[in-house]
């Protein structure tokens, strides 16, 4: 994975740019001795590391104004970060940025009922934004596999999903507004908690814009009041193909879950071993969740299991109790984690049109066996985002090359299906160079278009998204 | 007029085009811009449906009755309940698809499940320069790159025109339930329709008529839960509540703000936080008010000529003057003005999208009457 070779330019000016920053922030937000700075050399893609120039650790919008005004005066690139949990590289450094890092700002600003809204710092954690209100019987939807960690900041970057999108929609759908600040230092407010843009909708493009538009210091989210109840079943089939057509019909019939999540045999053993949730073992397995008061639950999971008789099932179980139902759950969220116990793994994550996940994932197959290398499925089956996650050796020379290889032939397989290289880990640097495999120049021209609007110097992170060669030209006239 | 029947018609039309141009859906949406009108309705068809997948692909033209139609033939339908203008405008023609995307036209529903712009997900279309571009695809979940998608969802043709448009669509639900509850006044309607949606019962409507006097919430799913859902709600407002008769009319008269329709004066489109409502309401000193979207959505109608965001200062959100007189266009604006910084945002997008600045020229000013 080529990055952008580091400005000499800029390194020379380290101590300067340093003073400057030491000036506007306090003494201990602004990191620049280099075995601290190693701290940030990486996110969740841990394969690629570069510890950055200076990290900076603001409290305010204020001081990130001062931050991004300075930075844009010496032109020094700026790489926003959230809690660092990106899985496609969003938030790696290059040797000549700054490292803009939002942990410290983590306040709620404002909750509101009546008006179902919560006005959060971005900092703040996923799961902590819904530990804000849920003892007043609410929650925030959008539910990453690493909402224990990862931070608003990087959810509205990312426009992240989660197990739950098929009922509640995606980070996009459930952000109302942000304060963010423009390369320049200009804070701007762009929504707020009335619904729809007065004029074009900017709020769209930021979110899932990965940090090179501005960076997000506080968002206005929607909150929902949690359902009377919610209860997981679990349906074991004899293949996948089995289990893809059993979604196509339960989706079919009107049922309309507000999780359906598969995994394969490989997964069900890794996640059962780490979380004991009593996963049946067999070929393909299905967590479809549904909600409501009890009689409400008992009707839907009714005619969901009568869906899934047609389908001979191997295994239909429901959670019996909370804690179960818990279990159940904790499982398939660790699901990276619980594989990343037994082996280096890379997690892809394309979309594809749910009718053709039999076709998908035996191409998959061949392709495992193509390359000898080990693949587990794990995937929001409801909408058609997989996650295959390939197994590698990273002691072993070639291994990573080997496995990026076969991981983007599954991922132009996605395109090629009707699908998408990425559902809602973001391109990053790690599917930056697939890009042009979905979009055409035309395309990728006017998605540039709009950062060039919003940091004509294209220095917000900005070696990711584009493949390098289509960016190029604007880096190189900005600099 | 000028109605091509090919994307790449449009994209010469485009390229060729020596003035601005008007691009027009159906036409049904009061849109009437400076130069020569270039309309999509030739762009027709559904290209692709999989009912098992929740996705339809459709060019820009089709007509919404069409895509309802080949929807409902499978028990589904497009959730965000697009709102049709032809009775407040008292329009002619045919609602296409891609006047709806273009627009971010919603419903009631829009509280519950999102506008439009939550259901779009890929659109193709050809930028001012005449240049044919796709953004975001036909899956649910994609973050491949920017959302094009939501910046060309109520871009009202300022951006570029669209050809095709890919949509989430949802099935239609068994049965749904109306529920009314008398109101005092915009507080208290508000009152009841906040503490409404704020409960586990997934209202899919909130709205208030004052001239009728009562709130209307909405709950829709399976026969059992609906009646279900409905009984907890009356006792969550500890209210009392009649079930409606004909729920369908009433949500579409909602949609559609019938209570205006042969009602004279200016009608406003005021989208605040829905406790905001009632102060929109007594700021407005309005002629008549319709409340949706639990009273985030409040729309006035004022005597001729009134500058109701004057009014309506020190309130956030944003008013859109959707019937007026052109005069009345041209002297208030139709578009909420931005603050400075997203002023410069917003024109520095269209600048890009549009450098000759051809397309909907003069939207601002000749939203016509």
């Amino acid at each position: 994975m080529d990055m952008p070779i580091p400005n000499p330019e800029i390194l020379l000016r380290k101590g300067r740019v340093v003073e400057r920053l030491q000036a506007v922030l306090p003494v201990d937000a602004v990191i620049f001795d280099e075995a601290e700075t190693r701290a940030y050399e990486c996110d969740a893609l841990t394969a690629y590391r570069c510890p950055p120039m200076v990290a900076v650790l603001p409290s305010s919008t204020q001081e990130v104004a001062n931050i991004l005004r300075i930075c844009h005066e010496e032109g020094v690139p700026v790489v926003p970060r959230g809690s660092g949990t990106s899985l496609a590289g969003g938030a790696l450094p290059t040797a000549d940025c700054v490292i803009l890092g939002v942990a410290r700002m983590n306040d709620v600003i404002e909750t509101d009922y009546a008006n179902r809204i919560i006005r959060v710092q971005s900092g703040r954690t996923n799961l902590s934004v819904t530990g804000a209100v849920e003892a007043d019987g609410f929650f925030y939807a959008p539910d990453p596999s690493s909402q224990l960690a990862c931070a608003i900041a990087g959810n509205v970057a990312m426009n992240s999903g989660g197990a739950h999108c098929l009922k509640y929609g995606v980070t996009t759908n459930n952000l109302m507004g942000v304060t963010m600040v423009q390369m320049d230092g200009t804070i701007v407010e762009i929504g707020g908690a009335h619904l729809d843009a007065a004029g074009l909708d900017l709020l769209g493009v930021i979110c899932g814009s990965e940090g090179q538009l501005g960076v997000v210091t506080e968002a206005t989210l929607r909150i929902l009041h949690k359902p009377e109840g919610a209860r997981p079943v679990l349906m074991g089939f004899g293949s996948a193909e089995v289990a893809g057509a059993c979604v196509a019909d339960i989706i079919k019939a009107g049922v309309l879950p507000v999780a359906i999540e598969f995994m394969d045999r490989m997964l069900i053993e890794v996640c059962e071993d780490f979380a004991g949730a009593g996963y049946p073992m067999c070929e393909a397995l299905l967590i479809v969740e549904v909600e409501g008061a009890d009689p409400e639950i008992d009707h839907q999971l009714g005619l969901i299991k009568e869906i899934a008789a047609k389908h001979d099932p191997v295994a239909v179980q429901e959670a019996e109790s909370a804690e179960q139902a818990g279990r159940i759950w904790a499982g398939r969220k660790a699901a990276f984690s619980a594989i990343g116990r037994i082996n280096d793994y890379m997690c892809l994550d394309g979309t594809i049109p749910v009718s053709e996940l039999p076709y998908v994932l035996r191409r998959i197959e061949e392709m495992s066996k193509h390359y000898g290398l080990a693949v587990g499925n794990v995937f929001h089956a409801g909408d058609g985002n997989m996650h295959p996650l390939i197994c590698y050796d990273a002691n072993k020379p070639g291994d990573l090359e080997i496995c990026e290889e076969f991981g983007a032939e599954v991922l132009k397989l996605c395109v090629e299906v009707g699908g998408c290289l990425t559902g809602e880990h973001g391109v990053g640097i790690e599917k930056r160079d697939l890009m042009t495999h979905q979009y055409a120049p035309a395309d990728l021209e006017a998605q540039m278009a709009v950062k060039d609007v919003f940091d004509p110097g294209w220095l917000l992170n900005p070696a990711k998204v584009f493949p390098l060669a289509v960016s190029d030209p604007r880096r190189i006239a900005a600099e | 007029m000028m109605t091509p029947e090919t994307e790449e018609q449009v994209a010469e039309a485009i390229r060729d085009a020596k003035g601005p141009m008007a691009i027009q859906g159906g036409g049904t949406r009061g849109v009437a811009c400076d130069g020569k009108t270039l309309s999509i309705a030739g762009l027709k068809g559904v290209t692709l449906y999989e009912p098992g997948a929740l996705t339809l692909v459709a060019r820009a033209g089709t007509p919404v009755a069409e895509i309802e139609a080949v929807l409902a033939e499978q028990g589904q339908r497009l959730a965000f309940e697009p709102m049709d203008h032809r009775g407040i405008l008292g329009s002619a023609g045919n609602p296409t698809i891609g006047g709806v995307v273009a627009a971010n036209i919603s419903g009631p529903r829009r509280i519950q499940v999102g506008a439009a712009r939550d259901f779009a997900l890929g659109v193709r279309f050809v930028d001012g320069t005449g240049a044919i571009v796709k953004n975001g695809g036909r899956v649910m979940k994609n973050v491949t790159g920017y959302d094009l998608v939501k910046l060309f969802s109520g871009s009202w043709g300022r951006l570029g025109v669209l050809t095709e448009v890919s949509l989430k669509v949802l099935p239609i639900p068994e049965t749904s339930a109306t529920l009314f509850i008398d109101a005092a006044d915009a507080t208290d309607a508000v009152g009841v329709m906040t503490q409404a949606m704020a409960s586990a019962f997934d209202v899919s409507g909130a709205a208030y008529d004052p001239a009728a006097g009562h709130v209307a919430l909405r709950v829709e799913g399976f026969t059992g839960s609906v009646a279900y859902r409905a009984e907890a709600l009356r006792r969550h407002i500890k209210r009392d509540a009649v079930q409606a008769k004909d729920g369908e009319a009433i949500w579409q008269d909602i949609r559609d703000v019938a209570p205006f329709h042969n009602a004279a004066g200016d009608v406003w489109r005021v989208s605040v936080k829905p406790t905001d409502g009632p102060a929109v309401v007594t700021a407005a000193e309005a002629d008549g008010a319709l409340l949706d979207w639990s009273g985030g959505l409040v729309w006035v109608r004022t005597s001729e000529g009134t500058d109701l965001r004057a009014k309506l200062a020190g309130i956030e959100g944003h008013a859109t003057l959707i019937r007026a007189s052109a005069d009345t266009k041209a002297r208030l604006g139709v578009f909420q003005p931005e603050v400075a910084a997203v002023a410069a945002l917003t024109a520095g997008v269209r600048k890009k999208f549009d450098p000759r600045g051809i397309l909907n020229v003069g939207i601002d000013r000749l939203l016509a009457a």
